[in-house]
């Protein structure tokens, strides 16, 4: 299955952009099991909690120029915050190809 | 680790800060003014459309702004050598409010009585309040929460809070500019605000004296005569000797009435500078000649200062925040434009140069002299001991040009 790694170990890869935002780091990753998108990114914030003001305005809306995929599917076109991602699975978040 | 994207700036040195639409550059001369270097950009890529030196502290304030992640507020110790931790200030609204942050337009860093606090303007317009030197920042709800917020109407530019004058006099009394609300003041410490718009036209309205609505684009005061305050607006001069109370018209003899730019003399509350502008929808030097607008008598007449300033095909922008001064004298006055210009001038307006040409559009500046004022080598003898003036560029500086010659510098 594209995208889903044999570990548990979620994987999320972070653009240049985010990574000051996150330790320098360029990959976070942890042990985790099946769960909705919303739930990882939860796990994501209480390792990074910078990350979420860059993805998210304080209205609770993404960011405009941001596109997530879990695997290779664009989360907008797989439910949003509800996209399930799987154990082991690997998660892009990258800048939308935007701006003047 | 210290970049070498910029010039080391240190004592006896004056520092030109611009913020452009792709990043944050550094210009360093001597107090002589007579050769530049020029760095960056810093935070590539990213708009810089406010940034403050803090004279209490020296500590180097910058809004940057990313297409993708939002905004961040940066902040340096050693004038842009290293920066911190971008995730260690937030400043955004809280979430009762349901707004989210568009942008910064100001900041300003707070009275000398008040170490540690720093204000900064937004879109949608908002007052923010920093105690602890920009860690952390706190919505300014009397203004927030104003009975007019809501009948607020944007300019072109957004709904933005863009000009903040803390009176150096009264620690409880701000003035505040917001496109197209308004002048607003607060004499209780920001808890409540009024509407301070009287005698400035709204020409875009049906009721050309409204209570509040007009388009006021930047406002000047001099520390030594507080109660003076001129106004830029979107189809006028004006000058106020009540704090704002009431305004005068003090638009005669300029070309256009319409302009975004201001700036004061640092030592003579009587000189003000503006670039007026072809309104309304062009919003470029009329005739196509760039001409800064100097008053010396407070507004009673104004004088075109062109000497320097290309005066043909020269359809140039000067934005609100682009214009600034040093605190030398004779004081230095600059402006950036949004074709990527800076021009300089180290008479206090009479001759002018441009110190780099071809960078991303100007959105603000500013200057500093790094020492003593008083003591600084700044006559036409320090400046003929030099060699001959140019426009010098840190190493990255210079491997980006080679790479890309875009940039020329020039000298009138």
């Amino acid at each position: 299955m594209s995208g889903v790694a044999r570990s548990g170990r979620v994987r999320v890869f972070l653009p240049q952009g985010l990574r000051p935002f996150a330790g320098g780091a360029a990959t976070v990753e942890w042990e985790q099991g099946e769960a909705p998108l919303a739930d990882v990114l939860a796990a994501l914030w209480e390792r990074h909690p910078a990350l979420r003001d860059r993805l998210f305005s304080e209205d609770g809306r993404w960011r405009p120029h941001v596109r997530v995929f879990v695997g290779t599917e664009d989360v907008r076109w797989s439910g949003d915050l509800a996209t399930r991602v799987p154990a082991g699975a690997e998660i892009t978040i990258v800048p939308a190809v935007s701006g003047g | 680790m210290p970049n070498d994207r910029i010039p080391k700036l240190g004592r006896g040195q004056v520092a030109l800060f611009v913020g452009t639409a792709k990043g944050l550059f550094v210009l360093r001369a001597r107090a002589d003014r007579a050769s530049w270097d020029v760095g960056g950009p810093l935070f590539a890529g990213e708009q810089v459309p406010a940034l403050a030196l803090d004279p209490r502290d020296r500590r180097l304030y910058v809004a940057s702004q990313s297409w993708h992640w939002g905004t961040t507020i940066r902040t340096s110790d050693d004038l842009g050598a290293t920066w911190s931790d971008p995730a260690s200030s937030v400043l955004k609204f809280p979430e009762d409010t349901a707004l989210a942050m568009q942008q910064v337009w100001q900041i300003q860093p707070g009275r000398p009585s008040e170490p540690g606090v720093v204000y900064a303007g937004v879109a949608p317009a908002a007052l923010f309040r920093s105690a602890d030197r920009g860690v952390s920042w706190e919505l300014v709800r009397g203004l927030h929460d104003h009975p007019h917020r809501e009948r607020w109407m944007p300019g072109f530019g957004g709904l933005c809070l863009h000009t903040i004058v803390p009176d150096p006099v009264r620690p409880e009394r701000m003035t505040v500019a917001i496109s197209a609300a308004g002048v607003y003041r607060t004499d209780d410490g920001g808890a409540t605000w009024h509407a301070r718009n009287r005698g400035v036209r709204a020409e875009f309205l049906p009721d050309k004296h409204p209570e509040f609505g007009q388009c006021v684009h930047k406002i000047v005061q001099h520390p030594r005569r507080p109660d003076t305050l001129f106004l830029q607006t979107h189809w006028g001069l004006y000058r106020s000797d009540d704090g704002g109370d009431t305004w005068r018209d003090i638009a005669r003899g300029v070309p256009s009435d319409f302009g975004f730019c201001m700036a004061i003399h640092p030592h003579d509350p009587d000189v003000v500078y503006i670039v007026p502008l072809e309104s309304d929808g062009y919003r470029c030097t009329p005739e196509g000649r760039l001409r800064v607008y100097r008053t010396r008598d407070g507004g009673g007449k104004w004088e075109a200062l062109r000497e320097g300033l290309p005066q043909e095909n020269a359809h140039e922008t000067v934005l609100r925040d682009a214009m600034c001064t040093d605190a030398l004298n004779p004081a230095g006055v600059y402006f950036g434009t949004r074709s990527g210009k800076v021009f300089a001038s180290a008479d206090g307006g009479a001759g002018w140069t441009c110190i780099v040409d071809g960078l991303p559009q100007v959105l603000c500046m500013r200057a500093a002299y790094l020492g003593d004022p008083s003591r600084a080598a700044v006559g036409p003898a320090a400046r003929a001991a030099r060699p001959a003036s140019r426009t010098r560029r840190t190493p990255v500086a210079r491997k980006r040009a080679a790479a890309a010659p875009r940039r020329k510098a020039s000298r009138a």
